[in-house]
């Protein structure tokens, strides 16, 4: 009797283990990342060398419609641009953000997100911005 | 027996890989592909003007006759883009799935393929005008892209729309409204 009580105790417990934790987990799942932040910026981000911010977009908007993507929302003031695109079943949004760097030159940071998972591959990004640079004629410039 | 535990093991860690390989983001979406040139004569025109407000302005025009309504736009950036629910159903996938309903009825089975035929979908246009490299003309490239639901309001099909009569169609359009518009009708 006094042994079937205990593992009872045992398992009520590690029960509520189970379920508290659950329950903490969820809504910090939405923020985690598995790369460091200055790691994620690196790979996300590139310099160019021009100053000509609506260029610079419209060449990011037909990039990426080059790319099969639909462009979403565009917003010039703000320098962001975001669309997506299907493949197969599952859905990559992407935002491209254009903002100035310094008096010479304008950075770009693209984030893509495949289904419900964060894109954290540095040869995807650069297959991007290898993209970008051909349309604009420019070098993409690793930031540190 | 120690074969057995040995084969056990095999599959349970080959069961872990292909589970984590499912997972996993596959590479190279954002690398341009081959047909990438061949889509882009088929989403883009050229317009012999350089006043890309007109343009704009007729883009949502056409864009209106066809029944899309305007979600988001940035002039400064030549930039509409629109969406549209419209119907799915077709006629032969319904007759498909009422022939195939019939027969497991006889069967004495409960099918429902009914429940899996195309229902409705949203069709998403976002276009671009940007002034052509020799800066003469005016460029735009629209793309469409279309979700589709079916009868048990499940998604069926998510796809870029790549129909060339579907470009021709907005096109021909676009070509008349800027006409219209020129003349103020």
């Amino acid at each position: 009797m006094k042994k079937l009580m205990r593992c009872c105790g045992i398992f009520v417990i590690l029960f509520s283990i189970a379920v508290l934790s659950g329950c903490a987990t969820t809504a910090g799942k939405a923020f985690e990342t598995s790369e460091s932040q200055v790691k994620l910026r690196s790979m996300q981000t590139r310099a160019f060398d021009t100053t000509d911010k609506q260029k610079m977009m419209q060449t990011v908007m037909s990039t990426m419609q080059d790319l099969e993507f639909v462009i979403d929302k565009a917003d010039l003031t703000l320098g962001s641009v975001s669309g997506s695109k299907f493949l197969g079943y599952a859905v990559v949004t992407m935002t491209v953000t254009v903002r100035p760097k310094g008096e010479k030159q304008l950075l770009v940071r693209a984030n893509a997100q495949y289904g419900i998972k964060s894109v954290e591959d540095p040869e995807t990004y650069q297959d991007f911005f290898t993209a970008l640079e051909k349309a604009l004629f420019l070098t993409a410039q690793q930031v540190d | 027996m120690r074969k057995r535990r040995r084969f056990l093991k095999l599959s349970i860690i080959f069961l872990c890989l292909g589970i984590i390989g499912c997972a996993s983001v596959p590479k190279g979406f954002l690398k341009p592909n081959e047909a990438a040139l061949e889509k882009r004569q088929l989403q883009m025109r050229q317009y012999d003007t350089t006043n890309e407000e007109q343009i704009l302005a007729a883009v949502a025009g056409v864009l209106q006759d066809l029944g899309f309504t305007l979600d988001n736009s940035e002039t400064k950036l030549g930039f509409v883009a629109a969406s549209k629910k419209a119907d799915a159903t077709s006629g032969g996938q319904m007759a498909g799935a009422v022939f195939l309903d019939m027969l497991s009825a006889l069967g004495g089975g409960h099918g429902n393929a009914m429940a899996n035929c195309d229902k409705s979908q949203v069709v998403k246009a976002s276009v671009i005008a940007k002034p052509s490299l020799d800066g003469n003309k005016i460029t735009v490239r629209v793309t469409f892209q279309r979700i589709v639901w079916n009868m048990s309001n499940q998604i069926s099909k998510v796809e870029t729309i790549n129909d060339p009569e579907i470009y021709q169609k907005f096109y021909d359009g676009l070509s008349k409204a800027i006409f219209l518009e020129a003349q103020k009708i």
